[in-house]
């Protein structure tokens, strides 16, 4: 990769951060490439907010610098990072319009009164608010507030937009539609993002590439696809989707293989409980050699008719192929 | 944050002679409609009354009288003294009440509790003992050597300290409510502290101020305890409208008195329903 290229983007190195006795973050390095959607993911008060808002400057590091765009942005107050920050509870300018609130960036920068109309009517475009513009924030519904919300964050062309959680205050399928907008968006403003969000799903369904941070560490990185496939540990791979242990490994329900007759590597099993939840059947089995250790399974409704499963149905169970294991840690 | 709701609409029967109501207003029931009455009847007997009484007796002495009395030269300098020093009061009220507000809510030092209590005493003190108060520090013999008895600038000393608290009061509650996210969104969009206080906090700040304001001048129009002993009450000078109308009524002349106290009404009530307005106005917008 060339040099001009890496110096894009964020760095973050060496952040520190405590709050009284409470470690908030300790030594954290953060590389974000340009143009790219990157998620922090974790836990809540892992750290990951706090990150985020050292980077806006909206909180100082103890230790650590932060880079923007090649530029040494450590000491830099918020106003000069040119940062777009989105709030979790969209922080709307609530006595100004959505027209009004779209302009505020521009309108403190004393852009020529034109060409803010311009820009906010072409951003208004972009998040589908132009019938909106007059409206005030009160009138408008959470989605509709943080579409606005992002709007004025692009409003002056920052060189990163970041979001802190930016979805966590609306309802299930409010956040499903702005999760496949934002890609959407993100494809055509390219714009270097960071999103911080403790729903899995979110981050492996929106961007390119997955921060976890969990206790105020990095626990891996890497795209949607080599976290959820190749988890660096335990808490990666619990964290990502749903787990069981077979023999002490541990693996995803659905990476493991059911057959009625016994098949070479597979060890005995009886089926202890059926659950059919949607397009999932969730059954709980439990070994019927050694330590008839209990474990579950996640299967369709057209494997279950074909094993013809009822509970106390005997069965041999194996890992599969190309099953994501994490094996138990050599004491 | 509360969403908009949409109220669902009820049905409601329309009834001869009434309007419809707002939707989500339930109609009255018996019990209510009792209590609506019995307080119609409660203001009417303690305000409305007293009122009406006051604006008949202004007009005993016919419209000649009612021009008599104000052009009267100790009548009306007494007026004019009263309005500039309750405005001038408010306004600097408005200032300095956001101001003491704004470090009692935001910054943190030792004594702040304390110096939220030193806030309500001048309220809370009998206002002629304020009188007093300021008798002692700013009479004849003033300790720190800054004498003002007799004089017009302690009208409106005595008028900043009755009515300290009531911007103060108003703007604090609100400031602790604002979303403190709103300002690092301002900050994050370039906006610097100026212009983060001036276009986010302060135009939500505007009702509370507002309604403080009118408080503030509403008492200072009135005010007598503590502004008598300090100014001396020289007529035409450093008498107020309050201290005059005593004078009359002590004269027997409950007509002037009555004439004067109308005016001081409808001054009260133009300010009053003109920060209304503003407070309504801003309001709107939350």
């Amino acid at each position: 990769m060339a040099d001009a290229q890496r110096a894009a983007g964020i760095r973050a190195d060496g952040i520190s951060k405590r709050f009284g006795d409470f470690v908030a973050l300790d030594d954290v390095d953060l590389a974000v490439p340009s143009g790219r959607l990157t998620a922090l993911l974790g836990p809540s008060g892992g750290g990951k907010s706090t990150l985020l808002r050292i980077i806006a400057g909206l909180d100082t590091a103890d230790t650590g610098t932060v880079v923007i765009d090649g530029q040494d942005a450590t000491r830099l107050p918020p106003q000069r990072r040119e940062v777009g920050f989105v709030f979790q509870h969209y922080a709307a300018f609530k006595h100004l319009s959505v027209f009004r609130n779209v302009a505020f960036g521009l309108e403190v920068r004393r852009r020529p009164k034109a060409e803010i109309r311009a820009r906010v009517h072409e951003l208004l475009e972009l998040v589908h608010l132009t019938q909106f513009a007059d409206r005030l924030p009160a009138q408008l519904s959470g989605g509709q507030r943080q579409r606005m919300a992002l709007a004025r964050a692009l409003a002056a062309e920052p060189k990163v937009l970041l979001l802190d959680e930016p979805f966590g205050a609306l309802d299930a399928k409010v956040r499903k539609e702005l999760r496949d907008w934002l890609r959407r968006l993100h494809d055509e403003v390219h714009v270097t993002t960071v999103f911080v969000t403790h729903d899995q799903e979110e981050a492996l369904e929106v961007s390119d590439e997955i921060v976890v941070i969990n206790h105020g560490r990095v626990e891996q990185v890497g795209s949607p696809n080599d976290l959820y496939d190749r988890p660096a540990n335990e808490f990666v791979m619990e964290f990502l989707g749903p787990t069981t242990r077979l023999d002490g490994r541990l693996l995803r329900p659905h990476d493991i293989d059911v057959f009625a007759d016994a098949a070479p590597g597979t060890v005995p099993a009886v089926v202890q409980r059926l659950q059919r939840v949607g397009f999932e059947v969730r059954a709980d089995l439990r070994r019927t050699d050694g330590d008839q250790q209990t474990f579950w399974v996640q299967l369709t409704p057209g494997q279950v008719e074909t094993l013809d499963l009822a509970v106390d149905t005997p069965v041999w169970v194996r890992p599969a192929r190309r099953a994501a294991v994490i094996e138990p840690a050599l004491t | 944050m509360a969403a908009t709701t949409t109220t669902p609409v009820r049905p409601t029967r329309a009834r001869a002679g009434r309007r419809p109501l707002p939707p989500g207003v339930l109609p009255l029931g018996a019990g209510s409609g009792l209590g609506l009455g019995l307080v119609t009847l409660y203001l009417s007997i303690l305000v409305l009354l007293p009122l009406i009484a006051v604006v008949i007796t202004s007009t005993e002495g016919g419209v000649a009288g009612f021009v008599d009395t104000l052009t009267n030269p100790a009548v009306s300098s007494a007026i004019v003294l009263t309005v500039l020093s309750a405005l001038a009061a408010t306004a600097v009220n408005v200032v300095a009440g956001t101001l003491v507000a704004w470090v009692l809510v935001r910054d943190r030092f030792v004594g702040r509790r304390l110096l939220s209590l030193v806030i309500d005493i001048p309220f809370a003190l009998p206002t002629i003992v304020a009188g007093l108060v300021l008798i002692a520090l700013y009479g004849i013999d003033s300790p720190i050597g800054i004498t003002l008895a007799q004089t017009r600038a302690a009208i409106f000393v005595a008028l900043l300290f009755v009515t300290l608290p009531f911007v103060v009061r108003a703007v604090q509650p609100v400031l602790e409510e604002l979303d403190p996210d709103v300002e690092q969104a301002g900050a994050s969009l370039g906006a610097g502290r100026l212009a983060i206080f001036v276009r986010l906090v302060l135009p939500n700040l505007v009702p509370a101020i507002a309604a403080g304001a009118a408080l503030s001048f509403a008492r200072s129009l009135g005010e007598y305890g503590s502004v008598t002993l300090i100014s001396g009450s020289l007529p035409r000078r450093t008498e107020v409208a309050s201290a005059r109308m005593l004078s009359q009524i002590e004269n027997d002349n409950l007509t002037g008195a009555s004439v004067v106290a109308v005016v001081l009404l409808v001054i009260a009530l133009i300010v009053i329903v003109g920060l209304n307005l503003v407070q309504r106005r801003a309001a709107r917008r939350g």
